[in-house]
């Protein structure tokens, strides 16, 4: 086991250098942030000093280089715009995010993993084919046009539901307060998630179903609840496990959106500023950060069907 | 295509029908599929002859400012003037044209690189995969985002985003199939045989794999139509004054439309849900229609 998880880590390694490396490539195309600065009343002189300061007159492979070194010793480098440090700001919006992207995740869980399980046992039944399409539309809804439905209904028409920001403006704030504020982006994320799960856990439910040792367990005649509940969703886990994995980038990138239209105070809005600003540091700081995230989420999903599906191999 | 004529020997329709009568004949079980199909016949086809359908000049002012649905205007007018259900023509052909293209590319980038990985492995395998992991590693809307802000925004530059965005999907998909048509018996008769590397590769096991990428294209499509949408949701898309679904809704970020002003924000958007979910429900039903393992 110990080797196993070794093995993917040292696969992971090169992936994450060539991720920074196609990430400053990206950043090297985009052209100079200097060009945000220029104006009527800003000189050659300020800018050139400028440059300088950020190590921008250095060829472009010396300032990954510079970059890369700072980042081992645990600078991210600071933001061009504010000054403040990159892993400052990351670590100031962190906390809202990870609360929006977990709750949602746990919402999109509850929603799908028994639904699909539902279909799956009632295939081909009325309520099969209402969980099925609900599920298309949960993956074919944009985000945005639900947000503004939702925005409209709750917020316009009901005016029961606060459409931005984290808490109320000029109050504490609280823990009630934070989850009011909360359930419009909750919804609309984990319903665009939970629209893919429950296929996919569905399929995965069916083809389990289909397995021999299931066909075994009926034919020793052990009711059809024990067969379900007992042999079938014991082995479900693995797509469970699955989908868990596949959900974690998805909830670091559609988080961006949401987070815009909901002004909800995370990363995502933070990125968005920094792209409209061309502040390269925290961009980079920010892909980094995901890619990050990402692959430390296949390893752990790796592990994890180790640990639940005992007849995959420890190669 | 061998597969399924040996499957197809089975059931008694074998003489009379060919495969795509077959496919067709299991998509047509699917009825919401079917539904969507016509109704993709019908968008396409008004987005297709939108400039001869399209009661007026997209771009230019033609009535009052946010003027309601009326008789003269079926769908109202924008703010400042200019017929929204010529709008939305013009913005439904934008959208479907970057779907598709985004589509193409992304799918023969994909087919490339997979079937190279999968057929010569080795050291060419480990590259391209390596590299596919790299690009799925980013969350895709984050270098979606990024690359749309560094690259002018427009129509051909979101084309060209999405389109070498989206190929990691497919490339794994192409590159598991060839792994196992590589070890069938036909392509290792075609390498004894001396065919060339060219033949063996598009001419032998491309079309064997044709099913599964056919599917997971569909979906690549509905994708990059969402995420056209998204990005010109927030105005690094599609810009004004060419219209597109996303960029039409931007307009709902301001609170007197979104208030009182539904029939500006409410068609794109739901035009948007209407083209995905029949785009997805086709996909599924042509997953079930070419799959050599199901029934009849």
């Amino acid at each position: 086991m110990g080797k196993y998880i070794l093995k993917r880590i040292l696969i992971a390694i090169p992936v994450l250098i060539g991720i920074t490396i196609i990430d400053y490539a990206i950043m090297c195309l985009a052209g100079s942030p200097l060009a945000m600065l220029q104006g009527p009343r800003v000189t050659e002189g300020a800018i050139e000093a400028k440059k300088i300061a950020l190590g921008l007159d250095k060829p472009f492979y010396i300032q990954y280089f510079i970059w890369l070194g700072q980042l081992l010793h645990g600078n991210m480098g600071y933001s061009i715009k504010s000054a403040q440090s990159v892993s400052a700001m990351i670590g100031s919006h962190l906390g809202p995010t990870l609360l929006l992207m977990g709750v949602s995740l746990i919402v999109s869980l509850l929603l799908a993993v028994p639904a699909g399980i539902y279909s799956a046992i009632h295939q081909y039944s009325k309520g099969d084919y209402t969980v099925v399409t609900l599920s298309f539309l949960g993956s074919s809804i944009p985000g945005f046009f639900l947000s503004l439905l939702l925005i409209y209904v709750f917020t316009v028409k009901l005016g029961i539901l606060p459409s931005s920001g984290m808490i109320t403006l000029g109050t504490e704030g609280g823990a009630a307060d934070v989850a009011r504020h909360m359930v419009m982006p909750v919804i609309v994320l984990s319903f665009s998630m939970a629209g893919s799960n429950i296929r996919y856990i569905r399929s995965a439910v069916l083809e389990i179903l289909q397995q021999d040792y299931l066909r075994t367990a009926r034919a020793k005649g052990i009711g059809r609840f024990r067969v379900i509940y007992k042999h079938a969703l014991r082995n479900a886990l693995v797509p469970i496990v699955t989908v868990i994995g596949m959900e974690i980038p998805m909830l670091f990138g559609g988080a961006i959106i949401i987070e815009q239209i909901f002004s909800w105070p995370g990363l995502g809005l933070m990125t968005m500023n920094a792209i409209s600003n061309r502040d390269y540091p925290v961009i980079m700081g920010v892909c980094l950060l995901s890619a990050v995230v990402v692959l430390i989420g296949n390893l752990v999903t790796d592990i994890m069907y180790a640990l639940v599906d005992p007849t995959i191999q420890l190669q | 295509m061998q597969a399924e004529e040996r499957h197809e020997l089975g059931t008694r329709n074998i003489t009379t029908e060919s495969y795509w009568q077959t496919v067709f004949r299991r998509f047509k079980r699917h009825k919401l599929a079917t539904v969507s199909l016509v109704i993709l016949a019908v968008l396409g086809g008004a987005a297709i002859l939108a400039p001869i359908i399209a009661p007026y000049d997209p771009n230019e002012i033609v009535g009052p400012f946010s003027g309601a649905p009326s008789k003269e205007f079926w769908l109202g007018t924008d703010q400042i003037g200019r017929d929204v259900l010529s709008r939305l023509l013009y913005a439904m052909r934008v959208s479907l044209l970057v779907g598709v293209m985004a589509t193409l590319i992304s799918t023969v980038i994909g087919v490339i690189l997979g079937l190279f990985a999968g057929y010569f492995g080795g050291v060419i395998d480990m590259i391209i995969m390596r590299f596919t992991d790299m690009v799925m590693s980013f969350p895709y809307i984050l270098l979606v985002l990024v690359a749309a802000a560094i690259f002018k925004p427009g129509m051909w530059n979101i084309i060209l985003i999405l389109g070498f965005v989206d190929w990691p999907g497919i490339a794994r998909l192409v590159r598991g199939n060839v792994l196992s048509l590589r070890e069938t018996n036909f392509i290792k008769g075609n390498i004894v045989a001396g065919m060339s590397l060219r033949h063996i590769l598009f001419s032998e096991i491309l079309p064997n794999t044709v099913a599964p990428i056919l599917v997971y294209a569909t979906s690549v499509l509905a994708l990059s139509m969402l995420d056209e949408a998204a990005l010109s949701f927030l105005g690094m898309g599609v810009q004004p004054p060419t219209a597109s679904l996303g960029n039409m809704l931007n307009g709902a970020q301001s609170l007197t439309v979104l208030t009182s002003q539904p029939w500006l924000w409410l068609p794109p958007g739901l035009l948007i849900v209407i083209l995905v979910i029949a785009i997805n429900f086709v996909g599924d039903a042509l997953r079930d229609a070419l799959d050599p393992n199901s029934e009849q």
